[in-house]
């Protein structure tokens, strides 16, 4: 059975002709099917239209043709390719290396972070926890700010459509905000470091958990919010003992895969100015140290997919199997 | 329940329930104390990462002056006149390089008086010969560079500044070659300004005269004098909106948005600010400059051609195109490579997740080992970061689009695909049987099957990315991966071109907001009704 002819066609030259009321319907059925068609067509053929158009825009307005560059494309891999694997480790712990000659490229103990006298964390490491650290406190602010706002924006708490409506356009703006903008901003104001990259992580984080948060609550069952209304409780108890045990769970898994998002924002923000790994992993690439570049993108890796694990696993035990909920 | 009282319970039973077992009506310490402690912790991190990241001493060292200023910077712009008071009495009207007004500025907010003056140019008695030689290389390079001595009489800059320089050469020693004719001081006669006053908005003005400035805000006034010598003096005291941090030494006034005004002993430097985007349609050289849209839509339809080489419209476009301050043509074009990146990352990711998928999924695709690689796979792509996809490939292909495309593609592939192969494993599996029992062959099962159940879901987790990647390709764009990223952040970096930081951040919430609604429109027609 071929893909055309299933569902099974109808077949025009059958032996009993239509009744007029038949040929109505199979005439109406030929011009949807046809429409359909038309549709199925014509969008691919705009998508492919401006894919193309966009390909041909992407390579012209490049820095290096797509077919000039390809033959080097692997070229990164082996300038990557450190002196001896061992290197990696060096770098990765901060201790000394054979081949040390005073430049940058090997002075690894250089960056140790002592604790006391003898016991040291390696740079990276270092930087890392700063990364963490400012993709959990981002968290942590934007789950608390998203939590307060989320309750006014929500459609079955709030009836004023004016208040609802604009603490919504509040929670969109903070989320389509660009959030190097803001970390420009305080860059300038404060100063390099991560401090404005937390702000902007933050400040994003804000919008889009408001933006979930206040889903979940529209989705909330109303009948204990009904039983607190009735007993004559104001709107902050009414949210507090109705609406918050049954969101609290999606609440904490929502803030999770945020956290998982704000790991990787934070780096970016990092590279840009913001401080943590991102700062030296795009430093490093630079002046073309493997080894170290090398140790970063492993240490980065690991705790990416360490993050990951954790989170999936405690969204899990929170709100079981429905733990991957992107969009709307 | 009260309609049922036969089986509600009295409170003796509720009692007597209570106390055969206690252990389930008992609330454990942790259930009780979970919000406290939750609390607490993060109370706890909170100060840690206070003391981490230092961040009382950093939003101290905070320079949050400036922060108003840089937010003025985004809707408003500056005009910059500096007085510069010579010596001899003489008022010297000065304009940056690049001012807002072009380069010949007369605006009506300042009032100029004129004399004659006769005008020695030479410093009787030179005991601070530095900074006399900086003025003079100061007074000559404006009015040879710009012309904006108002009526620069009888000699030329060249003349004059040599005549200033012999004095410098006679009396320092160590002269240039060139100014070492040790002539006679000459005297030229000028026409200079004596007095000049401006106004910074309602009631505020600042007159400006060679030993006095009187500067008035609103009712309260001000009278500054200056000299003798270096000194400035404050007549009577100082109101709120001015200040002066060291006795003797330049004093601020403020004005409010309006502006402020340095004021110092060898002159004054005001800072008026407007509200509003300078020059945006035509910077400063363009031939439409300062016309009104009637005047150049005149222009364009019926007036001579001002360039004889191409029409007034396409003279017109080029100009705005090319606006220097603005740049209209490169924030375009880069805004769209950022739209170009979303949007080809995006669509090659669906389009190489989507078979991957199928054999991720272990209802699909029945053998462990094939499951496990291409799972593993869209890990190892998700978590590899952007970041570093994105420095890769800026290596790989140089700076531009393609750079950021291939970032975003390569991460994609990985969340699309992990999401792809939840969507499958989670399908109802009786149309797949439906369309199996009937005899179809693998690739119809597959087809009628599978697909109808979850291509929308598909297409709706695309669309979703789609406009998130339009997002994130502003930020890898900084790295060097193309896209509006970069010029945002080299904008930013001068310090002095917020409001172009303004212009692009609202191009690009436009898309953004564009996109997310057409993104959330496809998605709730494919999704039909149902939210998620």
């Amino acid at each position: 059975m071929s893909l055309a002819t299933f569902p099974p066609a109808a077949t025009p030259g059958a032996a009993t002709p239509l009744s007029a009321q038949g040929a109505l319907v199979e005439r109406h059925w030929r011009e949807q099917s046809m429409r359909r068609r038309i549709y199925t067509v014509g969008g691919l053929a705009v998508l492919f239209l401006a894919l193309s158009g966009s390909l041909w825009f992407a390579n012209e307005t490049n820095a290096g043709k797509f077919f000039d560059r390809l033959p080097y494309f692997f070229d990164f891999f082996i300038d990557l390719a450190p002196r001896d694997p061992m290197e990696i480790w060096r770098a990765l712990f901060d201790l000394p290396s054979p081949y040390d000659d005073g430049s940058f490229k090997y002075n690894y103990p250089e960056g140790r972070v002592y604790l006391t006298e003898s016991l040291y964390v390696p740079e990276y490491f270092y930087k890392m926890l700063e990364t963490l650290n400012i993709a959990i406190l981002s968290t942590l602010i934007g789950f608390t700010f998203g939590f307060l706002l989320c309750f006014v924006a929500a459609k079955n708490l709030v009836r004023n459509p004016w208040l609802r409506g604009s603490v919504r356009r509040l929670m969109e703006l903070l989320r389509a905000f660009p959030e190097i903008v803001i970390a420009g901003f305080f860059v300038a104001v404060l100063t390099l470091g991560p401090i404005p990259a937390i702000i902007a992580v933050s400040i994003h984080t804000v919008g889009s958990l408001g933006k979930m948060f206040f889903e979940v609550v529209e989705n909330a069952d109303m009948r204990p919010d009904e039983g607190l209304r009735a007993v004559g409780a104001n709107w902050f108890e009414r949210v507090w003992f109705a609406i918050v045990p049954q969101v609290a769970p999606n609440f904490m898994s929502y803030a999770l895969l945020r956290l998982e998002i704000n790991v990787r924002a934070s780096t970016i923000i990092g590279a840009v100015g913001g401080g943590g790994i991102g700062e030296v992993l795009r430093l490093s690439i630079s002046r073309g140290h493997e080894a170290k570049t090398l140790a970063i993108i492993l240490l980065l890796f690991l705790t990416i997919v360490a993050v990951d694990q954790f989170s999936a696993w405690l969204r899990k035990r929170l709100v079981g199997n429905q733990a991957f909920e992107f969009g709307r | 329940m009260a309609a049922n009282s036969s089986a509600q319970l009295s409170a003796g039973d509720v009692e007597d329930i209570v106390a055969r077992h206690p252990e389930v009506f008992r609330n454990r310490p942790w259930k009780r104390y979970r919000a406290p402690l939750a609390i607490l912790a993060v109370a706890l991190y909170s100060v840690y990462c206070w003391s981490f990241f230092g961040i009382g001493k950093v939003l101290q060292d905070g320079n949050w002056d400036i922060a108003g200023n840089y937010l003025a910077d985004w809707i408003s712009y500056e005009v910059r006149p500096d007085f510069e008071i010579e010596p001899d009495g003489a008022i010297l009207l000065e304009w940056p390089r690049f001012s807002p007004l072009g380069a010949n500025p007369d605006p009506d907010w300042i009032v100029t008086s004129t004399a004659t003056m006769e005008r020695r140019r030479v410093e009787e008695g030179v005991t601070a010969s530095g900074t006399a030689a900086d003025k003079t290389a100061n007074s000559f390079m404006v009015p040879d560079a710009m012309g904006t001595t108002p009526q620069a009489a009888a000699p030329s800059g060249g003349t004059s500044s040599f005549s200033f320089m012999a004095p410098d050469a006679a009396t320092g020693g160590g002269a240039d070659a060139d100014a070492a004719v040790p002539g006679e001081p000459q005297t030229v006669v000028e026409e200079v300004i004596t007095q000049a006053s401006v106004t910074l908005g309602a009631g505020n003005l600042i007159e400006i005269a060679p030993t006095r400035v009187v500067v008035t805000r609103g009712t309260e006034s001000v009278a500054v004098r200056l000299g003798p010598g270096e000194l400035v003096t404050v007549e009577g005291d100082l109101p709120e909106w001015a200040q002066q941090k060291r006795a003797g030494r330049k004093v601020l006034a403020y004005f409010g948005f309006n502006g402020r005004a340095e004021i110092d002993y060898d002159g004054v430097k005001v800072r008026h600010r407007f509200i509003g985007w300078e020059n945006f349609v035509f910077d400063a050289n363009s031939p439409f400059w300062g016309k009104s849209a009637g005047e150049v839509f005149g222009l364009i339809v019926s007036g001579e051609r001002i360039d004889p080489d191409r029409s007034n419209l396409s003279l017109a476009w080029n100009n705005i195109l090319y606006n220097a301050d603005w740049q209209h043509l490169d924030v375009w074009t880069k805004l769209l490579q950022t739209i170009v990146m979303a949007f080809v990352g995006t669509l090659f990711a669906g389009i190489v997740a989507f078979p991957l998928a199928f054999l991720a999924a272990r209802n699909i695709t029945r053998s462990r080992i094939v499951n496990q690689i291409n799972k593993r796979f869209f890990d190892f792509l998700r978590s590899v970061d952007m970041l570093i996809w994105a420095l890769f490939f800026t290596r790989a292909f140089g700076p531009g689009p393609l750079a950021g495309m291939s970032a975003i593609f390569f991460t994609d592939t990985g969340t699309l695909g992990k999401l792809y192969a939840e969507a499958l494993e989670n399908i109802d599996d009786k149309q797949r049987e439906g369309v199996r029992s009937v005899g179809a062959s693998p690739a119809s099962v597959q087809r009628f099957g599978v697909l109808p159940q979850v291509l929308p879901v598909f297409a709706s987790q695309a669309l979703y990315f789609w406009e998130s990647n339009t997002r994130s390709a502003t930020i890898i764009g900084a790295v060097g991966a193309g896209g509006i990223g970069l010029k945002l952040w080299e904008a930013m970096r001068t310090n002095q071109d917020w409001e172009n930081v303004a212009y692009m951040v609202f191009l690009i919430l436009a898309v953004v907001f564009l996109f997310d609604g057409i993104s959330n429109a496809l998605r709730s027609r494919l999704m039909g009704g149902q939210k998620r």
